[in-house]
This record gives structure tokens, sequence and C-alpha cells, in this order.
């Protein structure tokens, strides 16, 4: 087990080197993505080019560039942006991971709860017009598109009905620490975090209906109800059980990538400088520093999600346990 | 006086068969599917296999017909050595040998018409016109009781039976010498299982076929078989005559196997049985010695040691074992 | 309760499909009742509505399509359409059930203490700790060996066997009158299945168990039954004591059957008594006698629909006339059969 553990977090370290590779030479060694050019800015010299070059180290080998930038990034930490000088990146993407975690967690939360609540409910109530009512709704939420959602919430929470009783509390839009004021915090996100979670939680019911349907299908179901323990225990004892298998795959991927910076749309719509909103931005104005230093970001979250869900796994299913 | 007998279709010698399990480097462990095994297959003769799940007498079937790479030992098919023959050399001899499988509907590709699929065969070796290919694909549908217009229907049209007749046609088509079946009846129900083992049975004697016959079925490889090979543990652990191994069996598995089979008969039950204690023990952490000594009433300490080999108790009839029952 | 009235009373149980090509059936008007500590063997192929039967009896067929109709009195207690936690009180503690593959039959996630402590709680209020150690007790007496650390052990660490052990101990856990078991053997080798049969013939003996034995295998039901039906497309063809049954069956499906299976004694014959074709499709059954189309002696009397007749509970359901059988069943044997 424990050897096991170990040989995971190696090919974790593993891969998140390779991927530090690969974004380092996309950014850095494809021809014509000269960053001289770019630190030293519009119409620059000769002289200054190299000049420029020989700052960053940017005329040395390549595995010499990429040790160099590796050590910026994560020794001295000091590795600045290309764009906006002086701005270090690393204490920039810091700032940014409380903003997108605290919005990802919280939709986390809803839509395991939401896609959990609609799954077994469907499941359970298959065919009947409820199993279908929650799956055309479910349909709805997948199809809707999360920026128009979230205008949609702006528009009502924030202009429409601001004023009224129902939506006083909502504060502008933007970010408040939690550890300024966790009230505020909350406020804050919560119309964030129900936009963020429709989605999921349309697309986890419907995955987890048909998971559940078809688990009870299963022998073992039908063992169970000869055991004469009722129908509800039947369901959630031995069919809910050994349906999670989807659900948490999927879980840790989309965490993973939510927590990456995928959750770029919603950040935008409701002003919260999270990571997504950092990464767009450092790709349009192409600030090859901020992009290495979220592209390794996110891969070390999708990387840990990853982790996460193969470990849930050991204790949701004891077979892949015993694979180990 | 000097016994002439013919020369086997196929021998192997010493023919093992390993394979790794385990997913990373580390953990893997060598599973030692089939054991050493030496056997001469004569033509026109049917060995029938038998052995519990586990027993590699499968791996030992798809080995005799090149099906898997050999690990060690060696594999003659009609005095040639094709122990290392690359599938390009093998391509001739393939038409030699088939194979019909336990379940013919994983093997028939849904899609495809029963027509086409018989006539692979026939596309693979032998230029033949599309008038003549439709004419060889009709006799073999009649040759196995189906209908020449069965040809249009696809796979899943048909009953288990009748697939296994559509794999059993296509083994056939190119007429080999040597048919490999790997349990081709224990899929179906008795009364269309024993249809199979009469057209099996009738096909042998029509194109002079040598089968061997693996089963798990000891009433059905006693009917089929002319000589049979008990394994255990990726070893033959009695062989010989199926009349003499069935009526008097010397190795204490086959006595057990024997005596577990349930016999549809209430007045000629056996006096007692012999229940086997326990499971197979694990094929990755084998027994020492003989590999059934776990298990046998007549275990002594030279059975935990000493690995029993095939020797001669009777006519043709062979017993690795260090106490054989009295004959 | 002392009573000498039967065990299990079914009657005229019929179970149907609806499908897109109309319904189908696929039990037909089964009749049978079990007496205690009786073991009844169900013998059929695939199709023959076997396990239909067995899963009807126990509310067990959940396709929303299903049509099941007749009667299922268990101690006089009708069972068929019964409210779903009056049925619980039956299942599992009254009647338990051992299905055909112990591979699947058990839910993964949980270890098999669990699985039978839960069964032994949904029925008694005991203690986890009582009922645990009853668990261990049971996979003690049904011979897995080490219970203690057997018990928490999941499904997957354990062989086929073993397993099918362990199924059978949570089926026996209430101390149930009647036990049902679909094919409880098939999917198990041999010797193995040779451990598994003297088990279910003991349980008789030491838990004063009834038990219907569902399976395909003649001679499994020569070693445990006491009685026998035998199936055929949804209906039963013939039924007698097994003494009666394996001397002389009456009905020509039987002999097709007992003609099928190579013997392990004596001479090998030639070629087997093979039954010509095969069982019809539920959704195109013939008119009159199911079997009248594989029969070597099908007559003009079998466009009607034979009903079960005989006498001394041998029963059959063909037209042939009685005292002619076991003249008829020899020349089939022989292989002159009539045209």
């Amino acid at each position: 087990m424990l050897t096991a553990l170990l040989s995971r977090l190696g090919q974790m370290v593993l891969v998140m080197f390779g991927i530090s590779v690969v974004a380092f030479l996309i950014f850095f060694a494809t021809p014509g993505a000269d960053p001289s050019a770019r630190i030293a800015g519009r119409n620059a010299s000769q002289e200054t080019l190299v000049q420029v070059r020989h700052d960053f180290g940017l005329d040395r080998p390549l595995p010499v560039q990429y040790a160099l930038m590796m050590e910026r990034l994560f020794i001295s930490r000091d590795l600045t942006s290309f764009v906006n000088r002086g701005q270090k990146v690393v204490p920039t993407v810091l700032e940014a991971i409380p903003i997108t975690l605290s919005l990802v967690l919280g939709a986390a939360v809803l839509w395991v709860l939401g896609g959990l609540i609609v799954g077994v409910v469907a499941g359970a109530t298959r065919g009947t017009w409820l199993d279908r009512t929650l799956m055309i709704l479910s349909l709805i939420g997948v199809s809707i598109p999360v920026f128009w959602l979230g205008e949609v919430a702006n528009l009502v929470t924030q202009s429409r009905w601001h004023d009224s009783w129902l939506f006083s509390w909502v504060p502008p839009l933007g970010y408040i620490p939690f550890t300024e004021d966790p009230w505020g915090w909350f406020k804050a996100l919560v119309i964030p975090w129900f936009t963020l979670a429709t989605l999921y939680i349309g697309l986890y019911g419907r995955v987890l209906r048909a998971s559940i349907i078809e688990t009870m299908q299963e022998d073992f179901i039908r063992t169970a109800r000869a055991k004469g323990i009722g129908e509800r225990r039947v369901l959630m004892h031995h069919g809910l059980r050994t349906s999670l298998v989807a659900f948490v795959t999927m879980f840790g991927l989309d965490f993973g990538a939510l927590v990456g910076g995928g959750a770029l749309l919603t950040e935008v719509v409701f002003g919260l400088q999270g990571v997504g909103k950092l990464t767009y931005g450092a790709l349009q104005t192409l600030d090859l520093p901020m992009i290495l230093a979220t592209v390794i970001y996110a891969s070390f979250f999708v990387v840990m999600a990853n982790f996460i869900v193969d470990v849930a796994f050991v204790f949701i299913d004891p077979r892949v346990r015993d694979a180990h | 006086m000097i016994e002439t007998r013919p020369k086997p279709l196929v021998r192997t010698s010493d023919l093992s068969k390993h394979y790794p399990v385990g997913r990373s480097p580390f953990q893997r462990r060598i599973v030692h599917a089939v054991e050493q095994i030496s056997l001469d297959i004569f033509p026109g003769e049917t060995l029938g296999i038998v052995g519990e799940s586990g027993c590699g007498k499968s791996t030992l079937g798809r080995c005799l017909v090149r099906l898997t790479e050999i690990t060690s030992g060696s594999l003659e098919f009609e005095g040639r050595d094709i122990t290392k023959a690359s599938q390009r050399q093998l391509r001739p001899i393939r038409r030699q040998m088939q194979m019909v499988f336990q379940d013919p509907a994983a093997s028939l590709n849904p899609r495809r018409r029963v027509g086409d699929l018989l006539a692979d065969p026939f596309r693979v070796h032998e230029k033949l016109s599309r008038s003549e290919m439709a004419d060889r694909v009709e006799d073999l549908l009649v040759r196995v009781e189906l209908l020449p217009e069965h040809a249009q229907r696809f796979p899943h049209e048909f009953s288990g039976g009748q697939r296994q007749r559509i794999g059993i046609a296509r083994a056939l088509a190119l007429r080999p010498r040597l048919i490999v079946a790997d349990e081709p009846v224990s899929a179906l129900d008795v009364s269309i299982q024993a249809q199979i083992i009469n057209l099996l049975a009738d096909l042998r004697d029509e194109f002079n076929l040598t089968y061997v016959f693996i089963a798990h079925d000891l009433s059905v490889v006693r009917q089929f078989s002319s000589r049979v090979a008990v394994m255990y543990m990726g070893s033959i652990v009695e062989t010989g005559p199926v009349d003499a191994v069935f009526s008097a069996p010397r190795h204490h598995y086959t006595i057990a196997l024997r005596s577990a089979v349930p016999v549809p008969d209430v007045d000629n039950r056996p006096a007692q049985r012999i229940i086997l204690k326990g499971d197979l023990p694990s094929p990755l952490d084998p027994p020492s010695g003989c590999r059934f000594h776990t298990r046998c009433v007549a275990a002594t300490s030279m059975c935990r040691h000493e690995r029993p080999v095939l020797s001669l108790v009777d006519k043709n009839h062979f017993v690795a074992c260090h106490h054989p029952r009295a004959g | 309760m002392p009573t000498d009235k039967p065990l299990l009373v079914v009657e005229n149980l019929c179970v149907s499909f609806r499908t897109e090509g109309g319904v189908v059936p696929a039990v037909s008007g089964v009749s049978f009742s079990l007496e205690r500590r009786e073991i009844i063997g169900v013998v059929g192929e695939s199709g023959s509505g076997k396990s239909q039967t067995l899963l009807a009896i126990l509310g067990l067929i959940s396709s929303p399509n299903a049509v099941v109709t007749g009667s299922v009195r268990f101690l006089g207690q009708e069972l068929l359409g019964l409210r779903r936690r009056a049925l619980d009180a039956v299942r599992g503690r009254q009647i338990g059930m051992i299905f055909q593959d112990p591979m699947t039959a058990l839910t993964p996630v949980h270890t098999i203490g669990d699985q039978i402590i839960e069964q032994i709680r949904a029925h008694e209020r005991v203690s986890r700790t009582a009922a645990r150690k009853r668990a261990v007790d049971l996979l003690d007496a049904v011979g897995l060996p080490s219970p203690d650390s057997a018990v928490d052990r999941y499904p997957h660490q354990l062989s086929g066997g073993m397993r099918q052990r362990a199924v059978i101990a949570m089926a026996l856990s209430c101390n149930p009158a009647l036990l049902i078991a679909d094919e409880p053997t098939t999917a198990l080798d041999v010797t193995v299945q040779a451990q598994i049969l003297e088990l279910i013939g003991r349980l008789r003996d030491e838990f004063g168990s009834a038990v219907i034995l569902v399976t395909h295998d003649l001679g499994v039901v020569a070693e445990v039954a006491d009685r026998v039906l035998v199936m055929y497309a949804g209906r039963v063809v013939e039924e007698g004591g097994k003494g009666q049954l394996f001397r002389e069956p009456l009905h020509p499906y039987a002999w097709g059957l007992f003609g099928s299976i190579p013997p392990m004694h004596g001479p090998r014959p030639a070629r087997l008594t093979a039954i010509p074709g095969s069982p019809p499709k539920l959704s195109q059954m013939p008119q009159g006698c199911a079997f009248g189309p594989r029969c070597a002696f099908r007559h003009d009397a079998c466009a009607a629909q034979p009903s079960l007749g005989g006498a001394g509970g041998h029963r059959s359901a063909c037209f042939l006339p009685q005292d002619r059988r076991q003249e008829l069943r020899r020349t089939l044997a022989a292989g002159a059969v009539p045209a």
C-alpha cells in the first residue's frame, strides 16, 4: 500500500516535470516566439535585445534556460512579469489562488449535493414524471452557458431588483477575503457558486442516474432484495455505493480543471480576480513568465486531483485496494 | 515383433507457457500456466483434455495451434518444428490446424453476414471466383446442418447451437487435419450439446479429422474422445485411453474428479463420493513437489518435495504420481 | 407451528412480459407444492421459465413490463401482490435465496460479514456483535475455512466456491423454512460443485430447510432432490418422485434430455439421442404442445395443449398412451424413430 502510494507520488512529480518542460518549450523555444523581443518592447534596438537576452539568460542553451526559469519560479521566486515590469509572478498567482479555491470549493459542495440528490431521486423513480422533470431540468442546466447565466444573475441581483428586499443583501461584484469578513465572503460568492454549479449539477445528476439504473440491474441488487431489507436500503447501501465510481472520477477531473483555471468565465462575469482570469490576461498579453507559472500551477491541481481520486477509489471500492 | 506406430501429427516436448501478471515491474509475478508438457497426438485420434478452471487446458490448446507464443520447449506439426515459426511461416500451416471456441458469438463479427464470414478463409488462402466461393460456403453450411439461405443472415440471428455450427463450419473451411476445440459445447443447453457432439463426431469420420477436445465436463469428454489427458495446475497428471482413465483412474486427482461428477441415474450411484478438501492453490504460489499434495489423500513427505513425472502404469496409460492407486 | 399443510403451494403461476412484439409468456400455469424438509428439483434448459418461476415466487421480477398472475401461498400466506413491507418480512427471513453466479451475487463493496449481518439485523432485534458472532458461526457451518477472518473479507477475495458458501450462509442466516437455489453450482468447477451439493443436502438435516433447486443438470437433481419437475417452454411437462422420473420418465422431452447426456458408466453409444431443433422462442410459441415440433412421436392430438396427468404422483403433459410410453422410449433410444 505504502509503496503504491510512493510510486504514485513519483509519477505525479514526473508528470508535472513533463508538463513544465512542454510549457517551457512551447512558449520559449517555439520559432518566432522570441521572448527577448517581447521584453524589450516595440522597435527596440539590436543592442537592447542583446542586453535583454543576456540579462534574462536567453542566450544560454535551452536546458540551462529551463533550469534558470525553474530556479526563479520555485526557489528564488523572483521571476517577474514581462508585461507589468516589476510584478512578481509567484506572489500574484498565490494571491489569486484563494479566490479561485473559494469559488470552486463552494460550487463543488453544491454540485456534489445537488448531483447526488438529482441522480438518486431520478434513478429511484425511473420512468415517472419526477424522473422526467429532473432530467429535463438537468438538461437545461447543462445547456445554459455559464456566462449567460452569470450575466442574468448579475442583471437581476445587481441592477433590476437590487433595490428590492429580495436582493439588497448582494454585495457589489468582486471578492471579499474570508479572513476579513466571512459573512461578506459568503454573500459575495453565493451567487457565483450557484452559477458555476448549475452545469455540474445537471451533468452529475444525469451521469449518476444512468450509473444507478445500471447498477440496479446487477445480480447483487437482486440478492439484496431477496434478503428482505427494504428498497431504500437496497438503493442507498448497495446501489449508490457501487455507482459512485463514475461520479468520483468526474469530480476529480472537473475539480482539478476548475481550480486550475477552468472557472475563467465565472470569474470574469463576477469580477473575481482568480487564476482563470489571471491566465486569460497573461495569454492576451503573451506574458510568458505568468503563463508558465499558471500552467504549472494548473497542472499541479489536475495531477493532485487525479491522485485524490485514486485514493478515494481505494475507499470506495475494495477491489481497487487489492489490485495495488 | 516391431510395432509400427504412425508418426504423430503434433508432438510437444516440455512445452511450457509462462506469463507475467501484475502492473508494475516490481510486483510482476510469473504464472506457470502450462508446465513442461510432452504429448504426441496421432492422426485420427481425439485427445480429450480435462481439468478444472485455471488448470491450463485452454492455454495448452492455444499453444498447440500457436495462437500464443510458447515460452519454452518445442512444438512440432507434421514433423516440422513450429515452436518459433513466424506468422508468415505459419500461414500455410494454419490451414491444417484450426480452433473452435466456447463462445462462437465472440469470434464472429456481428456486422458481417455469415456467408462473408465463412468466405474469409478462402479469400486469405485460396484464389476463388465469386461463384466458386458461394458454392463452397453453401457446402459448408449444409455440412454443418444449416441451410444455404443462412449465408445472408447476421450472427445474432442465430441461436447458440447454430452459432457454434457456424464456428465449426469456419474451422472446417480449409479442410484442416487438426481441430482444437476449446469447450465447444459447454455454453450450450444439454439437448443442443448432444447435437453438436454428434456433428463433431460425424465430421471426424467424414474428413478424417484429428481433434484436441478441451472440456471440463467429464461425461462429454468420455463420450467424444479416444484418449484423455487430465490436467491439474498446468501439468498433465494422468493420460491414457478413455476407458482406462475413466473406469480405473490411478491418479488421486482423477479419482476425485471422476467421483465428483453428478450422474443422472438413481440406481448406479457411486458407492462413495470423494470430496476434495479446500480450493485450488493460487497459481502464483503453487505448492512444492507434487502440485496436488495439498489436497491429496495419499500425500507423503516425498510428495511435498519431489515432483512426480509421468510414468507408464499400463498399456498407454501414464500417471504422474508417487503413490498411484493400484490398477 | 406444526401443520400438515404444505409449506409452499404454487397454483397456476404465470409470468409474461409486455414487449414491442406483444405479450410474451415466460411461465404458463405452473403449479406445484412443497412439503416441509422436502427438496424439489426443477430441471429445464434456458428459456424453460425455471428461473422466472423462482423469481416470481419471491417477487423478484423487477421489470415494470412483467405481469405475474396466479397464486403463491407460503405457510398459508399469499405472496403474490403482497406489499413490499410484508414481503420483506418473509424474504430473507423465512425464505432464503441462493443465486447462480456467486461472482456477481454479492455486493462488491461490502464485506461478506457486513452483508450477512445486514440480513440478520433486518429481521431480528439483535446487537451488531451478536449478529457478527452468528455470521461467523454460519460461515463455519457452511465450511468456510477460518471463518473468523473470512467474515471481514470482501467477495472478490474469495474463490468461487467460497463465495457460494458465503451466499448460502447468508441465505441461511435467519433459519429459513425454505431455501430457493437458482443453479447454485452451475458456475462452479465439478469438485467444488460436489462440495456445495453435499452442503445443500446437509442443510435439510441440520437446518430443517426445504429446498427448491433449479438446475439444467439432471445429475445434480439425481444427487440431492426428492422430487423433480421438468419444465419446457414455460410449462411443467413432467413431475414425479426422483426414482420414478429417473427410472421411467414419461415425457418425450425427458427422454431426449436423458438421451442427450453422455453416460459415465458402461458402453459409450455411437451417437447421442439428441433432441432435434431448438427450444421455441418465447415470442413464437407453437400451437398446442410446445415440444411438438421437436418430438418424434408427434400426432394429431398434439395440436391441443396437453395438461399434466397421471397416477401415483408421477404426472406428465403428453397425449401418448400411458401404457406404451416405456416401449416408445426404447424405440427412441434404439434410434428407430417413427417417421
